[in-house]
């Protein structure tokens, strides 16, 4: 058996995602997410020692792309539809934090 | 401080040579106008998706052998963070299965150091904060230029194997030096094309555990980087001294100022949430896929140095200067010109650093063969080796047109005899001082007897003759 996922660790990855959720929310996403991970668990029954671990649904490998430009691309219908443009740049708030 | 030993690992980050970005056609190139080379993939627009550029993944591959990893089955992994320099939240990068793995590289005296993985990743766009003299904290707003973002990048992560700043500095001109020779990028660190990051512990020597680390970030040159864990060492040195732990940190180095920030704290690291990336396939490079590349890789700067270092016959050591400047070359064919190969090796470390210019191997070999043969003093070699730089031509018609001509030596035996005549004094002082006194005479004579011959003596001979009379 799993530990169940706490109202703690969901809170943890709302709030890393983002997200602002409020306490009914927290409760009813962390049963919901509880049930999605013992679903999952279920699979740990089965023995997958002789199965190779995948990372994709689809059986592709090396879907490769030549390395040449392609067609023109018209910047200024997105700048149309950006919020704040200045010097062909995208204008943003200032930004608290580093990358 | 003497029983303190710095630990360094680095991650190098280096733009691929590709012409387009690594999931889309939009131009990876330098400069221009912000964000016109753009499209949907590289500003994450919804509903865009990204193809892999085939030349990102061979030159990755490329990378990979010439630092001898292991090139295996990879996959492509999201790294999930907001920040407006990638405007779809996640960074597409590699993370459990790397292109490559478990590597070495040679510094230029010898020593391997370990690469741990060589990964392909995305580069994000480029923030300009405007106000508060850019600072980020005190910008009234920030801007924004996608035109790197989405351009191909090779991820090198070493292992904490180098123990100082001059390892530092060798492990990354060597490692720009093969990206380069490799044609895998141009390894601009001033273009933001090579980018370090460095972490940074200290330990008493013979430690076998590691201290805790620092990573420094905003590393722009080679010479920053010497300074930057040179601070970093000397403050963590300080801190343990004083008898309080090290933090974990990232930590952002001041040009300016000339020492390092914190930046954050372990705690406050970010958690990514890597999960695989479902928009793209795993890459699994056939055998002959890597054979081919393999077999085209041109002489890496390693083994150029040896080759080199064995047709002279010294330490391979000793001939890295002249790969790292690219004359190993000019070099072999000098040598294949019957130049004298020690000579050789002399000139171009010392006499050409800044290039061969009009010189030809033929002509330089002919000069060292004349400089061994004692036609031409060393000062006299130095003076045509200049002018066959600057106009080219022919070192004998050169050194006849300056009047070079080796001197007899009786006729020096004559000067010689001369001059410790007219300063018997000095010249006393030169067989009955100690070795002080002695040299300060030596070059006083030799001084003295260069101005009277205008330097067409041969200083070897000058000295020979000095010590041969003083012991008469």
């Amino acid at each position: 058996m799993v530990q169940r996922i706490s109202r703690e660790e969901v809170a943890h990855v709302a709030r890393l995602a983002q997200l602002a959720l409020s306490e009914d929310e927290l409760d009813a996403f962390t049963s919901q997410l509880a049930a999605v991970l013992d679903h999952a668990a279920d699979l740990e029954a089965l023995n997958v020692d002789d199965v190779e671990p995948s990372t994709h649904p689809f059986p592709l490998k090396n879907v490769l792309r030549v390395d040449e430009p392609g067609e023109d691309f018209n910047i200024d219908e997105v700048f149309e539809v950006a919020p704040k443009v200045e010097e062909s740049q995208f204008r943003v708030p200032r930004i608290l934090g580093e990358s | 401080m003497d029983s303190w030993e710095t630990v360094i690992g680095l991650e190098v980050h280096a733009e691929l040579a590709t012409k387009t970005k690594m999931f889309s056609s939009a131009l990876n190139s330098f400069g221009g106008k912000p964000n016109s080379n753009t499209d949907p993939v590289s500003l994450g627009l919804p509903g865009s998706l990204p193809v892999l550029n085939e030349k990102a993944v061979e030159l990755a591959i490329r990378v990979g052998l010439a630092l001898n990893c292991e090139v295996q089955k990879s996959v492509f992994a999201r790294k999930n963070y907001f920040y407006p320099d990638m405007p779809k939240a996640y960074q597409i990068s590699q993370f459990d299965l790397p292109i490559n793995k478990e590597g070495w590289l040679e510094l230029s005296d010898g020593r391997r150091i370990g690469i741990e993985r060589a990964h392909l990743e995305e580069d994000t766009g480029k923030i300009t904060h405007v106000g508060g003299g850019g600072r980020i904290h005190e910008a009234s707003y920030s801007l924004i230029d996608y035109n790197r973002s989405g351009v191909p990048l090779i991820e090198i992560v070493g292992a904490p194997d180098l123990r100082g700043p001059d390892e530092a500095r060798d492990y990354v001109s060597e490692l720009r030096s093969i990206l380069v020779t490799i044609g895998a990028s141009d390894g601009k660190m001033e273009e933001g094309s090579l980018r370090v990051d460095c972490n940074v512990s200290v330990r008493q020597k013979g430690d076998k555990e590691l201290g805790t680390r620092c990573e420094i970030k905003n590393i722009n040159s080679l010479r920053s980087l010497g300074r930057a864990i040179e601070y970093e060492a000397k403050r963590q040195i300080e801190i343990i001294e004083s008898g309080q732990k090290i933090e974990q940190q990232t930590r952002h180095w001041d040009e300016a100022e000339g020492r390092t920030h914190k930046l954050r704290s372990k705690e406050e690291a970010f958690d990514y949430r890597y999960f695989p990336e479902p928009d793209l396939v795993p890459i699994e490079p056939s055998e002959e896929w890597v054979k081919e590349i393999a077999d085209s890789l041109p002489p890496l700067p390693r083994d150029r140095r040896y080759l080199l270092a064995e047709t002279i016959g010294v330490e391979p050591t000793e001939t890295s200067l002249i790969v790292q400047r690219d004359l190993d070359g000019f070099a072999l064919k000098a040598i294949s010109f019957k130049a004298n190969k020690k000579r050789v090796l002399v000139h171009l470390e010392n006499n050409l650093a800044d290039g061969t210019g009009e010189l030809t191997p033929e002509a330089f070999a002919s000069l060292t063969v004349m400089e061994m043969n004692g036609e031409l003093t060393a000062t006299q070699t130095k003076t045509v080796l200049a002018e066959l730089v600057r106009a080219g031509g022919d070192p004998q018609e050169i050194a006849e047109s300056h009047g070079f001509e080796s001197m007899d030596n009786s006729e020096l035996e004559e000067i010689v005899d001369r001059i410790i005549l007219e300063n018997s004094d000095d010249w006393v002082v030169f067989i009955n001082g100690d070795e002080t006194e002695r040299k300060k005479k030596s070059g006083f004579f030799v001084g003295l007897i260069m101005k009277e011959t205008r330097g067409q003596a041969d200083g070897k001979m000058v000295n020979q003759i000095l010590s041969d009379k003083a012991k008469n």
